[in-house]
């Protein structure tokens, strides 16, 4: 497997008050290989989709991303680009598709228009082979009639087929890493699992690698290959989605699958993790989940490092020291 | 153009928009081929007979000049609407243009333009045309077109800038934005289009405002020179026969009501389809 994106101890800081900064991320590392999914999850507010913007370098200001940040595309430094090398990978290396399919497709342009302009952004070529490519894409993303749709305007679309066009446009320049920021919550259940098969199918045709961004454990269940599940602006569990959904460790990590309703089994009150993420200027020493943890104890007031749980496991919490002393190989990475 | 001809389809729908609309074009029509079928409006065929009242051969009778009041205020059409047509224009892309570099750019750029806009509204804009107007005797056409023009884009752009900034925040700019869109592309393609609709309300309205200020500077002497027929300048001549000959002034005064409220008829309609709360 080949390595596509390396993430390294990634901060990005906002103004606080009195000429504070708060970290919303604050030392994230990932790495995403060739043809993988990697599942980030977490509440809102737990800086996932920030983290998703500052591949591209699209924090919006007043946000910076602090130095000594990391970000490798292959050998391209993403930070050290600007102006014009910076816009080539943008779409062209890195697709995006947000959340919103109402909201990302422009009401005043046919579908055709949108698609050809995301090719010619970074491909020259006669507009009518620009129109060729845009109707393979469509075909691809799995959209009836090509052809007819080619011509239609947003407004005429559903929520689906919306996002569907919206991942032709992010595939248009053939990049090879796929960005999808929650790309299913604003859409109906039965359409979620189409949306999902076509980025799984897209993803094993083309090699290309995919982020995906959500809140929704459910999705990542048989969909991505690996989970980091995001807290407070950091990764507090990292590993394989078998191992997670096997052995779920981090006590938030547990909340999360606490929370969620089963369907087969004795019916019983959900158990909802207490409180809410604190705000980026409100988080606690130590441990950052402390206050909200069931199993919290003395340690806790230390910040715990990233610590093997079993091999190829990772979690931020001092329990790992208990239960993976026995598997403990290497010392955990300090952020 | 999706909302652009949603917006003119919806103003056509409402009765004063179609009003309007329709006033408006018959004024145009007639200052497009009136010329053709109307004497020379300059021609002075008997000057001695002068102020000849409506009645056949001059419906609107003629001037003290006995030049046929008709044919000068078709011509006077002309020149009025080529006045408020060119100066809008030019207005509403001076208006656009700052107000997209402004809304799209932010930060220093955005403020330096809008301090700017703040103070050219500080001052009344009559008073900058009467300055200059008063010092530049027998004024061109196309200077008077470019300085009511470039007096008038202020407010405009304000508009432009305030609508960019919401649109900034449209998920299509942010994806264009992520998927490697040129700014130049960003700014034409996604910001312009979609900022269309208050921009056409805002240059309809103010063709109404520009005959009405060309035809005040002309009834000051200061806009378009004699002989070039103006509906201000026709008002201003007419003076001297208010009482003996009234048609001379009345029929260019009615061209001025008749065209400024037909813009501002069609220009209301539009904006209550831009904005329906305004209605």
């Amino acid at each position: 497997m080949s390595r596509v994106l390396e993430v390294e101890n990634l901060k990005i800081s906002f103004p606080g008050g009195d000429h504070t900064r708060v970290y919303p991320v604050d030392g994230v590392s990932f790495q995403l290989e060739r043809g993988q999914t990697l599942a980030l999850v977490g509440e809102s507010g737990c800086g996932k989709s920030l983290t998703s913007l500052a591949l591209l370098q699209l924090v919006p200001p007043p946000g910076r991303i602090e130095t000594g940040s990391v970000i490798r595309l292959g050998d391209t430094d993403v930070l050290a680009l600007q102006g014009e090398a910076l816009r080539r990978i943008r779409g062209r290396r890195i697709g995006m598709i947000f959340q919103d399919p109402m909201t990302s497709l422009n009401p005043v342009f046919t579908v055709e228009d949108q698609i050809v302009e995301g090719i010619l952004a970074h491909f020259k070529m006669a507009r009518a082979k620009a129109r060729e490519r845009a109707l393979q894409l469509l075909q691809e993303v799995g959209i009836p009639d090509p052809e007819q749709r080619l011509k239609a305007y947003p407004h005429q679309l559903s929520g689906g087929m919306r996002q569907r066009v919206m991942i032709a446009i992010a595939l248009a320049a053939e990049p090879e890493i796929l960005v999808a920021d929650e790309p299913t919550t604003a859409l109906d259940v039965t359409v979620q699992a189409q949306i999902l098969e076509v980025l799984d199918r897209l993803r094993t045709s083309r090699g290309m690698a995919v982020l995906l961004i959500t809140h929704d454990l459910g999705i990542v269940a048989g969909r991505a290959d690996r989970v980091a599940v995001m807290y407070a602006g950091q990764i507090i569990e990292e590993t394989s989605t078998g191992r997670l959904f096997a052995n779920p460790s981090h006590p938030y990590t547990q909340g999360l699958f606490a929370s969620v309703p089963r369907i087969t089994g004795p019916l019983k009150r959900l158990n909802p993790i207490r409180g809410s993420v604190p705000a980026p200027a409100a988080w606690p020493s130590g441990c950052r989940f402390r206050p909200r943890c069931p199993k919290a104890f003395d340690k806790s007031e230390l910040e715990p490092p990233l610590l093997p749980v079993e091999p190829d496991h990772l979690m931020r919490c001092w329990l790992a020291e208990q239960q993976g002393a026995g598997t403990r190989q290497e010392p955990g990475t300090k952020s | 153009m999706i909302p652009l001809l949603a917006v003119l389809r919806s103003a056509w729908r409402k009765p004063r928009g179609r009003a309007g609309a329709v006033l408006l074009l018959v004024v145009i029509l007639a200052a497009l081929v009136g010329p053709w079928f109307l004497p020379d409006p300059l021609a002075q065929p008997d000057i001695l007979q002068g102020s000849l009242p409506p009645g056949p051969g001059h419906p609107f009778g003629t001037d003290q000049l006995n030049r046929d009041v008709l044919a000068r205020v078709v011509a006077g059409a002309r020149v009025s609407l080529s006045v408020a047509f060119l100066a809008v224009m030019l207005s509403a892309t001076l208006g656009a243009a700052v107000g997209l570099l402004a809304g799209y750019w932010g930060g220093t750029v955005d403020s330096a333009l809008m301090r700017l806009v703040d103070g050219a509204l500080a001052i009344p804009r009559l008073f900058i045309l009467l300055l200059v107007l008063a010092a530049w005797e027998r004024v061109p056409l196309a200077a008077l077109i470019f300085l009511i023009g470039a007096t008038g884009w202020f407010a405009t752009s304000r508009l432009v800038r305030a609508e960019v900034l919401r649109l900034r925040e449209e998920g299509y700019v942010h994806a264009a934005e992520a998927l490697g869109a040129r700014r130049v592309h960003v700014i034409l393609r996604h910001l312009l289009p979609n900022a269309a609709g208050p921009l056409l309300v805002a240059a309809t309205l103010a063709i109404g405002d520009v005959i009405l200020l060309e035809a005040g500077l002309s009834f000051l002497g200061l806009g378009v020179q004699p002989p070039a027929p103006s509906w201000g300048g026709m008002v201003l001549d007419s003076k001297e026969v208010l009482v003996s000959a009234p048609w001379v002034s009345i029929f260019p005064g009615l061209a001025i009501v008749i065209t400024v409220l037909s813009a501002n008829l069609f220009g209301e309609a539009l904006r209550d389809a831009v904005d329906p709360r305004s209605a």
